[in-house]
């Protein structure tokens, strides 16, 4: 039995599809069988995070209209065994999942895998609503600012009312994941902190990954960022899915180590 | 000379502490809102409408119903905007 876990928000551009992705890679690099699967019907884009946007013949939807079986739409990734991708279609629209149809596929998903990585699309319509129903675990990816922040706690609202579990009386685990941290400005008190955002949406924090160009050198490469061993963002991410197995993982990257008390004093 | 620039800074209001306070204040709010309440609110609003308008014609954004709840009271907050001018009541009035 597969573990089923949604990546959502609310909020557009916080970093779903950037952490779905290289929190797939992560789990996959860790030995666990996982599938990564795209809710974003109409407009998909996890293919291109994950550098496979050429392979994809057959996709999400075709599988439940039954079109297409999983074994010819599930992309295999060509850096890291273990590692499976759905895309989602690109010309219908977001009515072509139904609850039925998306419960089938995670149904037969489930007795393959270890995991299922489930990539909301943004807003809490039908999409979103599909990608979380039928989760374990939840991580809500919510950046330091007040529109993200709000947004996230009304999704964990409807995770909390809306899915399955909730209605069987075991709502999804939630894990708070803090993206486009940028510590500098926490410090000058320009940005929330993770305690200020903590202390709002009260969950348990699962990482912190800071602001970083590499996310978007690497989305330019179709290369999940945790593959970037270099990179502070792709350590952040590497922490987050020792933590997830349940590792012990210190947080890193949300300290302002850049500038101390004197070289504030003397200058840059 | 960043350390004249950054002892500055420490006087203003910091913008995340507004953020906080900002944030606190909406996500209750929304969170009471979720919760919807007692379900004939819409129906209520509905009803409250069709009486408004016996008198004078206003949009359906004209009644605003919220549901505030302290430790252990529940008030039921109404707000009707009237429109400016309000030929209905004016007549009525002359008569």
């Amino acid at each position: 039995m597969a573990k089923i876990i949604v990546v959502t928000s609310g909020k557009g551009g916080v970093g779903k599809t950037t952490t779905s992705a290289s929190f797939a890679c992560g789990l996959a690099k860790k030995g666990r069988k996982t599938v990564v699967i795209d809710f974003d019907v109409g407009l998909r884009n996890l293919d291109l995070i994950m550098g496979c946007e050429r392979r994809v013949v057959y996709d999400f939807v075709n599988v439940v209209h039954g079109e297409a079986n999983l074994k010819q739409a599930l992309i295999k990734d060509k850096r890291i065994d273990n590692l499976y991708v759905l895309a989602a279609s690109q010309t219908r629209d977001k009515d072509a999942l139904t609850e039925e149809g998306v419960k089938k596929v995670l149904d037969d998903l489930s007795a393959d895998f270890d995991f299922i990585v489930c990539d909301s699309p943004a807003g809490i319509e039908k999409g979103a609503f599909l990608a979380m129903n039928f989760a374990d675990e939840a991580l809500v990816v919510t950046n330091p600012e007040v529109s993200s922040v709000r947004d996230s706690d009304r999704v964990l609202g409807l995770l909390q009312s809306k899915t399955l579990g909730a209605k069987n009386g075991t709502p999804p685990k939630e894990h708070l994941v803090i993206t486009r941290y940028n510590p500098e400005r926490v410090q000058l008190g320009e940005m929330l902190s993770v305690d200020d955002v903590q202390d709002i949406l009260s969950i348990p924090l699962l990482g912190v990954i800071p602001e970083s160009k590499s996310v978007l050198n690497s989305s330019n490469s179709g290369t999940p960022v945790v593959l970037e061993d270099q990179s502070d963002a792709g350590l952040a991410y590497s922490d987050l899915i020792d933590r997830f197995l349940g590792e012990d993982r210190p947080m890193r990257f949300i300290a302002n180590e850049r500038k101390g008390f004197l070289s504030r004093l003397f200058g840059d | 000379m960043s350390w004249l620039t950054d002892l500055f800074r420490e006087r203003q209001k910091n913008s995340a502490t507004t953020a906080k306070e900002r944030l606190k204040l909406v996500v209750v709010h929304d969170r009471n809102r979720a919760k919807g309440g007692p379900s004939f609110l819409p129906e209520l609003q509905n009803d409250i409408l069709k009486v408004i308008r016996r008198y004078v014609q206003v949009p359906d954004s004209a009644v605003q119903i919220d549901v505030s709840r302290d430790e252990n009271t529940e008030a039921l907050e109404v707000t009707i905007s009237l429109p400016e001018t309000q030929p209905a009541t004016k007549a009525g009035a002359n008569r």
